[in-house]
């Protein structure tokens, strides 16, 4: 008997039954919310019920704020994270592809990233003041370094072959690098943003946490001043939704530019 | 009778000890591969076949002697001899197409090009595929061929480049028989039509014998030319598979093997074996015994 598709290793999966058993995850999560919070065990400051949180959020939109402070907080995230990409792409290559600039870097980047990003936020207060630069470079500090860590990584993932091929066909070093070494890690270093855009919210948080007058993140905080319990849990959702969806963009994007990784 | 033909690759004295071993991979190889000339190169397993192959692409650096190129000693890799590796050297975000035309996006081979070499290689690119057989396949990514197919490709890709040299560095070792049947066929078409000087790693004998026009024995540690075997069968565009059936083929066939098996250690190793054999033998004896029930 042939073994059944559905549950034999690294089966195979339809896109709608995937995003049908994806929905009852989602739906027991809440379910199991419910129930807890509608039983009255627990008492509603400590957790609110969904439908509490719900009016909440429709109370957050009808008061004007909620869209205010979604784009403020993306705008910070996409700042920080687009700063150290900008940045830490071209070093992970330069890095990952020679030998002296990763004697003097890797040390450097090893260091640093053990330096915790948190305890900079004093620093950072008293360099760049308590504007948007505070969140951008807070963000930055959380994510450059792990990035430039990882992008190097995948550089030198790319098979010595594929270099040698190309060296042997006449391609100089720029057309090495270029055409081959970044082509070749481009789908491992998408990958690499994605995971570190889920650091960037969450540095992004702890910025607004400490040092801001908007976003999510304050919202959350002065929520927790007056003890509204819902609103912090409308925010914690909020942000999680939206580093999902911008999760799943990623994916998207990563389909569309690599087909070949995903024919098979 | 013809000129001899001139010598493309000349080796001299040519030495490789890696950093941090201290008895040398290679020692002492001479070896001149005239023009158009398809010479193999077997050896037991790790006796440096690929070292040499890559000295003369120019990936590694000799540490004795030279390796010169129409009498130019070789200094890195370049586009006049190209390298077939033996897997995961295609570009996988290429199609075929684009795969074979790589090298026409080199400043190497684009720099003084006219337009009617550009037009021409635009031709060559086609005829190549169509050689091949990869006509049908020419927008497929590399994860969507065979093995075999994959090979094609990388040889078309090499072709493209007309290279002075192609070196092949077990192309066909991860092929099954049949698929390395049909390249053999097509390697010696291609190499009447396009007479380029080939140099060919293998661990196949046969399949070293059927090719090459010479094919050279290396003996191991430290690698070193135990003989040359000069080929003598039709020209490769006479050559059929029954010919490996010939009592010819096998005798110089059974010569080539003879060698590798006395360079090999292949008898030490049998001894090896025999011993333990023996020793294994010696073990079992106590748990013969019928072991206890428990039950
Ligand atoms: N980059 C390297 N650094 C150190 N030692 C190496 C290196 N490349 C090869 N060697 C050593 O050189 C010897 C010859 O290796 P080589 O790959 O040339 O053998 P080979 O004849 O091609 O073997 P095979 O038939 O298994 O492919 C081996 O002992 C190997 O360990
Ligand atoms: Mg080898």
């Amino acid at each position: 008997m042939a073994a059944d598709p559905l549950w034999s290793i690294r089966g195979t999966l339809g896109g709608a039954r995937y995003l049908a058993i994806a929905g009852v995850g989602f739906a027991s999560l809440l379910g199991g919310w419910w129930l807890l919070a509608g039983s009255g065990l627990v008492d509603p400051v400590f957790l609110p019920t969904p439908t509490a949180v719900a009016r909440r959020l429709l109370g957050w939109y009808a008061d004007g704020s909620l869209f205010a402070d979604i784009k403020i907080s993306i705008g910070r995230v996409l700042g920080g994270f687009g700063l150290a990409v900008l940045m830490a792409v071209p070093l992970g290559i330069y890095i990952g592809s020679f030998r002296p600039v990763q004697a003097f870097f890797e040390p450097l980047m090893e260091f640093a990233r053990y330096l915790p990003a948190v305890a900079f936020v004093p620093l950072v207060l008293l360099w760049v003041g308590i504007g948007e630069g505070a969140k951008i470079t807070l963000i930055w500090i959380g994510t450059f370094f792990q990035m430039v860590l990882m992008v190097s990584d995948n550089i030198r993932q790319v098979p010595m072959a594929q270099i040698e091929a190309a060296q042997t066909l006449g391609a100089n070093r720029g057309e090495v690098v270029s055409l081959v070494v970044f082509k070749s890690a481009l789908p491992g270093i998408v990958d690499t943003l994605r995971v570190t855009l889920g650091w960037a919210w969450t540095y992004l948080v702890v910025a607004e946490l400490v040092a801001a007058n908007s976003g999510i993140g304050y919202a959350i905080l002065r929520a927790q001043r007056f003890l509204q319990t819902d609103k912090i849990f409308v925010g914690i959702l909020l942000i999680g939704l939206l580093g999902l969806l911008m999760d799943q963009s990623f994916r998207l994007l990563h389909r569309r530019a690599f087909p070949w990784l995903h024919l098979r | 009778m013809n000129p001899a033909p001139a010598t493309c690759i000349r080796i001299e004295r040519l030495g490789k000890t890696f950093r941090g071993q201290s008895t040398p991979t290679l020692q002492a190889i001479d070896l001149a591969v005239a023009e158009g000339e398809f010479v193999a190169l077997v050896g037991a397993s790790g006796c440096g076949k690929s070292t040499l192959l890559r000295l003369i692409a120019g990936l590694e650096a000799p540490s004795e002697g030279q390796v010169c190129l129409d009498d130019r000693p070789v200094q890195g890799p370049g586009c006049d001899r190209a390298v077939v590796f033996q897997d995961y050297s295609l570009y996988p975000w290429l199609n075929v197409l684009e795969n074979v035309r790589f090298c026409r996006s080199l400043r190497a081979h684009t720099r003084d090009a006219s337009e009617s070499e550009v037009n021409s290689a635009v031709e060559r690119a086609y005829a190549l595929l169509e050689l091949m057989g990869l006509d049908e396949v020419r927008t497929r990514y590399p994860n969507q061929l065979s093995g075999g197919m994959r090979q094609r490709v990388a040889i078309a890709r090499a072709l493209m480049a007309q290279p002075r040299v192609l070196l092949m560095d077990e192309p066909f070792g991860a092929l099954d028989a049949q698929t390395r049947e049909v390249m053999h066929e097509l390697i010696l078409r291609l190499f009447e039509i396009e007479r380029s000087t080939i140099v060919f790693v293998t661990h196949d004998v046969e399949e070293a014998v059927y090719l090459a026009d010479r094919v050279v024995v290396l003996a191991p540690q430290p690698g070193r030319i135990d003989s040359i075997h000069p080929v003598a069968l039709p020209p490769p565009g006479a050559r059929h598979p029954d010919l490996k059936l010939a009592a010819d083929f096998l005798h110089q066939k059974k010569i080539v093997l003879d060698r590798i098996r006395a360079t090999s250690g292949v008898q030490r190793d049998l001894d090896k074996l025999s011993r333990l054999a023996e020793l294994s033998r010696r073990d079992r004896r106590p748990d013969t015994k019928p072991t206890a029930g428990n039950h």
